[in-house]
């Protein structure tokens, strides 16, 4: 049973996600990062949707990218919450 | 001694980090910056990553070396920024009691390193041009 004066608050409607970009993406988007807000239960193939549809230069990231959610790879169908930082990666090339 | 370095790596530092009396097995992988592009000679690679990610994820490759072959110990570094033709870009130690698993865990961590690290290459040709390069 939960306790404290918090548990009847409302639930958000809506979450604020930090995205970043790198590389190939950063430089065409000509930003690394970017505040987006989705509905509450958005996982992060609905993120990959938001930013293809709200800005023009957003084809560069495909359908299907490489993400990382708080510093680790994440699937597209990861639920997001408010505060999560979501990376989108370029194909990797380290080493 | 950060698993991102933005300096030249020294192989020789990483292989003193490993070091120990009861460890008699040292595996060194160094990969280095090459050449041969299909599009002319490359002078140099600008390698670029998310930095706080590499950390991480090179922590849990590593994490689940030891977990595999609990008696290595490995130590690794990435090299970030404009790194020279034949200079080193990445290298991983493992040392062991016995070769079989300094060989085991270094392999084991270069081979995911090269899958997992958020780390990205921009050829730079003699003629001044760039290119993305993803493989």
């Amino acid at each position: 049973m939960p306790s404290g004066g918090d548990v009847l608050a409302p639930t958000p409607r809506t979450i604020t996600v930090e995205c970043r970009f790198f590389a190939r993406y950063a430089q065409a988007l000509g930003r690394d990062a970017l505040t987006l807000e989705l509905p509450a239960s958005a996982t992060v193939a609905d993120a990959v949707r938001e930013l293809r549809r709200a800005l023009p230069a957003a084809g560069v990231l495909p359908e299907r990218p490489l993400a990382a959610v708080n510093r680790e790879h994440a699937s597209l169908d990861a639920r997001l919450a408010h505060g999560d930082e979501l990376a989108f990666l370029p194909p990797l090339a380290g080493g | 001694m950060g698993y991102c370095t933005h300096e030249p790596i020294e192989v020789g530092r990483l292989m003193a980090a490993v070091a120990d009396g009861e460890r008699g097995g040292t595996v060194a992988f160094v990969g280095s910056v090459r050449g041969g592009a299909e599009d002319g000679p490359v002078v140099a690679i600008e390698y670029s990553a998310y930095e706080e990610m590499v950390a991480e994820e090179f922590g849990r490759i590593i994490a689940e070396a030891r977990e595999r072959w609990p008696e290595a110990v490995v130590a690794a570094q990435h090299r970030l920024g404009q790194v020279p033709l034949g200079e080193p870009s990445i290298a991983v130690v493992a040392a062991a009691p016995h070769r079989r698993e300094a060989f085991a865990a270094c392999r084991h961590v270069v081979e995911e390193a090269k899958r997992r690290l958020p780390v990205w290459k921009k050829e730079q040709f003699q003629d001044g041009g760039t290119r993305w390069r993803e493989h």
